[in-house]
């Protein structure tokens, strides 16, 4: 560590919180003493009586886009991660699969997403997709990377014992990967909900299944501004959440071990 | 030339006859070499870096091959003997501990590896975690032990397989003198314990005449053995030793041969008696 005097936990949470209530703050003043109209910006305390009154409509809304979100990043690391076991067996597979898996990356999902959408019949599974497209690359990438960084004295360890290419998987390679895989994760958790809102937008369905993604839509349609707010407040909460909680699962399994979640020693 | 009692008490653990090392891009990293590694002795190393101490350490391990001259272990090729059941364990430079596995999960490693079953690799890895004095840090990760307690952890995981061959590779070149002395003690009374055969490489001059029964001294350019200087001292040795007349004879020997190698005016391998 740099400096010595590292922050408190505390004033590690103080320290944002204060800023956050500045702003407000300033927000709120400005908008009051300049006496903007509610349809260009509304106060802050405005979109927190939106988000009180509207809440049955947003809270539904903001189930169905984390449910997208959250499948999408399920499905993502899971065959991310069976698409990283792929590559490590053999450098070929690689060599001849991974152009494609960048393809998926830099191709922007705006692009593909009507394909995906006229494609797939069932909107809900589209848009699964298109958030599983945008979120596995980092799965992939980073996966792929711890499991073809091994300690090379371990490695001829392993080879001295006579492991077999299993042992050396199960035992080494999986375990040595995972920092670099809870890295992916905590990528990927972005841009699945990213994906999800992304693909809403395109494929702009209403009714029953909309996501916080279509009430801004429609919101922005109706000159709702204060709605529009409250549901960009849920979404950047919810994209929050979704990071807390992979670095907290980072943590947990991390901590004991590896330098990047442990606290210095003694 | 098969041996009429292959594996028997005639047979040395190693037997290396001409082995040379040219890799692919054309450096010769060690000259034809002939050496044996008999039973239960401390064989040494020892010279500069760049003279094929860890290569001939590799060949030694069957880790690489030899690109001419053969390798023999226990009078046949290593597939053979490694069929009969002998072990190898090796010390790295480097503690090279699973960061994820408590220390005692790590010691046990090679033993799961082999499919040893559960409770005897969990009794063995405790006996050998007993014999380096680590019992009390079992639980522990590897981070948190100093550098020489991860070195005894690495040693535990060598020993927990009874190895008939114990390779070790500069283990304690990245420890502070102290720490280092220590353990050289500490290895030296395990050797001596559990009649141990144990080929070390290092470039100290002190630790090679403190451990070794023998040092074969190396020089570089291409790397070789140039002298075989048996060490005629009793052990159990101690911190007396270290500063007895014997062994500053022995290390200013070692040094002018080190030296003479490093000059290049000893051309062929001499055999040297005290």
């Amino acid at each position: 560590m740099i400096s010595n005097d590292a922050p408190s936990r505390a004033l590690r949470i103080a320290a944002p919180a204060l800023i956050a209530v500045l702003l407000l703050a300033a927000w709120q003043g400005l908008v009051v003493g300049y006496d903007v109209p509610t349809y260009i910006v509304p106060s802050p305390w405005i979109v927190l009586h939106t988000l009180i009154t509207d809440r049955a409509l947003l809270a539904d809304a903001l189930a169905v886009t984390l449910g997208i979100a959250l499948t999408a990043l399920a499905i993502a690391t899971v065959v991310g991660t069976l698409v990283a076991l792929l590559f490590v067996q053999s450098r070929w597979i690689e060599m001849s699969l991974f152009p494609y898996a960048v393809l998926l990356q830099v191709t922007p999902i705006v692009a593909i997403a009507p394909l995906i959408i006229i494609w797939v019949k069932d909107t809900r599974i589209a848009l699964i997709l298109c958030a599983v497209v945008v979120a596995i690359f980092p799965i992939i990438a980073n996966t792929t990377l711890g499991l073809r960084s091994v300690d090379h004295g371990l490695l001829n360890l392993f080879r001295m014992c006579r492991a077999s290419r299993w042992q050396v998987l199960l035992r080494l390679r999986i375990p040595g990967a995972l920092p670099y895989f809870f890295g992916g994760l905590r990528i990927a958790s972005g841009l699945a909900l990213i994906g999800a809102v992304v693909a809403e937008f395109v494929a702009g369905t209403g009714g029953q299944g909309a996501g916080l993604a279509y009430q801004i839509l429609l919101a922005g349609m109706q000159l709702n501004i204060p709605r529009l707010f409250a549901a960009l407040f849920l979404i950047a909460a919810a994209g929050i959440a979704l990071f807390a909680a992979t670095m907290w699962l980072s943590h947990a399994v991390l901590s004991r071990w590896h330098e990047s979640e442990a606290a210095a020693p003694g | 030339m098969p041996d009429p009692v292959n594996g028997g008490v005639a047979a040395p653990v190693v037997a290396i006859a001409g082995a040379e090392k040219v890799y692919p891009n054309g450096t010769r990293a060690l000259a034809p070499v002939d050496l044996e590694v008999r039973r239960g002795e401390f064989l040494t190393l020892l010279g500069p870096s760049g003279c094929g101490k860890t290569t001939l350490l590799n060949l030694v391990a069957g880790l690489i091959a030899p690109s001419a001259g053969t390798l023999r272990w226990w009078g046949g090729d290593l597939s053979a003997t490694g069929g009969q059941g002998r072990q190898f364990a090796f010390v790295f430079q480097a503690p090279t501990l699973m960061p994820w596995a408590r220390v005692a999960a790590n010691v046990r490693l090679p033993l799961d590896l082999a499919g040893i079953e559960r409770a005897a690799a969990t009794r063995g890895a405790a006996a050998a975690l007993d014999l380096v004095g680590l019992t009390e840090f079992a639980q522990h990760y590897p981070r948190e032990l100093s550098g020489g307690m991860q070195m005894r952890a690495s040693i535990a995981r060598a020993l927990a397989t009874s190895p008939d061959l114990l390779l070790m590779d500069e283990p304690f070149g990245a420890l502070d003198e102290f720490t280092r002395q220590r353990l050289d003690i500490e290895l030296a009374t395990l050797w001596a314990a559990r009649s141990l055969t144990v080929v070390f490489v290092t470039h100290s001059i002190y630790e090679a005449v403190f451990l070794s029964t023998r040092v074969a001294v190396m020089g570089p350019r291409p790397g070789r053995v140039v002298a075989d200087v048996p060490i005629d001292e009793p052990f159990p040795r101690g911190d007396a030793f270290r500063v007895s007349t014997a062994f500053a004879r022995y290390c200013q020997r070692l040094s002018a041969l080190v030296a003479e190698a490093g000059a290049g005016t000893l051309r062929d391998p001499a055999i040297v008696t005290p």
